[in-house]
């Protein structure tokens, strides 16, 4: 069956890719013009512990070997220590991820809420001034730098009208009072578990800023491309058919034509889910919020390098995993897809 | 034999020739864009800025990390229009200043992507087969990684400077231009002067570099275009995250990550470097769009 076919082949294809993509970050780990066993040491270590730290970081063995160690050793999840804390890599990784993967999400709700409905509507109200607005909204926001949006966001709601807090994911006060018990690390599900409705309220405080920042990249990509595919789809008979067996506009716009211009919009919305997560980085240090971002960029300022390469790793198993899951949906659900 | 030799020189030369006649065509349609022709306006004029910081800024050897610890933080007034820094330096001779690298880091970019990218998609095109499949995979592989992230990586290993981080955009970049060049190349091979060429014996790199190259560089220049705006934003990311031009020299990137710490005390340090790199992006996206528009109508984006 073709169809099968599809799925196994882009899976061997994904495969190949994230086999592609370590054998990258390594060659860029081995780039690294410092020295990790004097970082590992510090700089008054005798020869000895030197050749112990050697040992120990397996920069002795051949480069295959320590590629296929490194790589053993990722399947296992263990990424490595830290050559400043010289903590696991994988425990920093179990608190920073779900930071900023609750920041993505959250954003990718305001993506798809505000988004697609804005989208149907200006197709719906083509060369209205909400259509012109979302025309001019879309140009200025792929050439926005996202970490200066957020910036402005901070001047006009926290400096002007001082309505949000500044930065970070919760107050100290919650911390004090109202501990948030840790289970899946998503501070909005585990205070929701917990009935602590409170932090509840505070750590989405402290999520509006952030996400919108994120979220208006997005936006402004899902109304132009919900809006391109429902022009489209508007025009052709069936949708004609609708109106005049006197359907309301609500079911024709919202029911009979999304349904058949969502599927361009999906693939549109699975790319922003990648570039949110790299934009996410920027967007955390701006609001000193203690995601992946923030954990990449001290790790850079610090040349803590397995750090760097760590992130670089996951966030793109991310995306290529994510990738995956968008192209074999739309093999489910469109019948046309194949490979190439 | 003579007279095949003299064929195949003539060929490249019509070639050049027909493309001169259609970037006239272009620049005769481009005219009518009235948002595209300011938008070409203003990149000259940041241009012209950019050339000439030295001589317009005001103060340039604050400009360039002189501090001026007497005037920290002043708002905008007649003695510096834009205001000052966190330093006491003043913000329009730092952004004019900062305006060289910030926009030469776009040009280098999409530069350097098309030298490797370009070749490297004719080739994969024009041969097919094994070559055909490793170029391509390479760069799938590539276009796995989340750009900024890449760019980010590459940069940290190599060292933070300006340099750096040219060069590891660049290596993040150069894909889309294999795939542009190797779809042109694909079509191309399959034309009558290619075949023709093919048949009398021309070996393969000698047919890519006259008669490939040439065509994919219209389609190349136009997605170069397209692409500076971008290149430059990324460029301003890597630069906030330190990863750029190194203070005390300036760099709108590095500017606003040293604004984000001053936010309450002097808004408009953050708000005027931030303002230079949207406008010049927009001013790039818009003159592309309008390029692209002239060069291939069908593929008019709706919206």
């Amino acid at each position: 069956m073709a169809k099968a076919e599809y799925i196994i082949r882009r899976l061997l294809l994904a495969v190949l890719v994230l086999v592609g993509v370590s054998i990258i970050t390594f060659v860029i780990a081995r780039l690294v013009p410092s020295d990790p066993v004097a970082l590992y040491v510090g700089p008054r270590a005798k020869p000895e512990t030197r050749e112990a730290a050697r040992i120990k970081l397996g920069l002795d063995r051949p480069l295959y070997q320590q590629y296929l160690r490194y790589m053993g050793e990722v399947l296992q999840g263990d990424f490595g220590i830290s050559v400043r804390s010289h903590r696991p890599i994988i425990d920093d990784l179990k608190i920073f991820l779900p930071a900023t993967l609750e920041l993505v999400f959250v954003s990718m709700i305001f993506t798809v809420v505000i988004g697609i409905p804005l989208g149907v509507l200006s197709a719906a109200l083509k060369d209205g001034w909400l259509d012109h607005f979302s025309r001019v909204f879309a140009v200025v926001n792929v050439s926005m730098p996202v970490f200066w949006l957020a910036l402005l966001m901070q001047l006009l709601f926290v400096r002007q009208l001082d309505l949000l807090p500044i930065g970070g994911r919760v107050s100290r006060e919650i911390v004090i009072l109202a501990p948030i018990e840790q289970v899946t690390g998503f501070y909005l599900v585990d205070t929701a578990l917990a009935g602590n409705w409170s932090a509840f309220r505070d750590v989405l405080s402290h999520l509006i800023l952030p996400s919108i920042a994120l979220a208006t990249y997005g936006i402004g990509l899902s109304i132009r491309m919900t809006r391109a595919t429902m022009v489209e789809v508007l025009q052709q008979k069936y949708i004609t058919a609708a109106w005049a067996a006197g359907l309301t506009r609500r079911t024709v716009y919202f029911k009979m034509a999304l349904k058949n211009a969502i599927v361009p919009t999906l693939t549109v919305l699975s790319l922003n889910f990648v570039w949110q997560i790299s934009g996410a980085m920027l967007v955390e240090i701006v609001f000193l919020w203690p995601g992946l971002g923030t954990y990449l960029v001290n790790a850079i300022l610090t040349i803590d390098f397995p750090i760097v390469v760590s992130v670089a790793l996951v966030v793109t198993i991310f995306y290529v995993l994510s990738n995956l899951f968008v192209d074999i949906l739309q093999a489910v659900i469109d019948p046309r897809v194949t490979l190439e | 034999m003579t007279i095949r030799s003299e064929d195949m020189s003539s060929q490249p030369r019509s070639a050049r020739g027909a493309q001169f006649l259609e970037y006239g065509l272009m620049w005769r349609a481009l005219r009518r864009d009235r948002l595209a022709l300011i938008s070409l306006a203003i990149i000259l004029i940041f241009v012209a800025g950019a050339i000439f910081a030295p001589w317009l800024a005001p103060y340039p050897d604050q400009g360039m990390g002189k501090a001026n610890l007497g005037e920290k933080l002043d708002p905008p007034s007649s003695l510096h229009l834009l205001g000052t820094d966190d330093l006491g330096r003043d913000l329009l001779s730092r952004i004019l200043l900062g305006s060289r690298p910030s926009l030469s880091i776009g040009l280098f970019v999409v530069g350097l992507a098309m030298l490797i990218g370009t070749p490297l998609g004719a080739i994969a095109g024009y041969f097919g087969g094994w070559i055909d499949q490793a170029i391509m995979r390479i760069t799938d592989i590539f276009l796995s990684f989340p750009a900024l992230l890449l760019a980010i990586t590459i940069s940290a290993a190599l060292g933070a400077s300006f340099f750096n981080a040219m060069l590891s955009i660049s290596l993040t970049w150069w894909p889309w231009y294999t795939r542009l060049a190797r779809a042109q190349a694909v079509s191309l091979k399959e034309q009558t002067f290619v075949e023709a060429s093919r048949a009398i014996g021309v070996p393969g790199f000698t047919i890519i570099r006259r008669h490939i190259i040439p065509n994919v560089l219209t389609p190349a220049l136009v997605q170069a275009t397209m692409d500076i705006g971008s290149a430059i934003l990324m460029g301003a990311a890597l630069s906030f995250v330190g990863l750029g031009v190194q203070l005390p020299r300036p760099d709108w990137g590095n500017m606003l990550n040293v604004a984000r710490l001053y936010f309450n005390d002097g808004p408009w340090f953050a708000i005027f470097p931030g303002l230079a790199i949207l406008l010049i992006a927009m001013c790039f996206n818009l003159l592309g769009d309008g390029v692209r528009d002239v060069l291939d109508p069908q593929s008019r984006r709706p919206g």
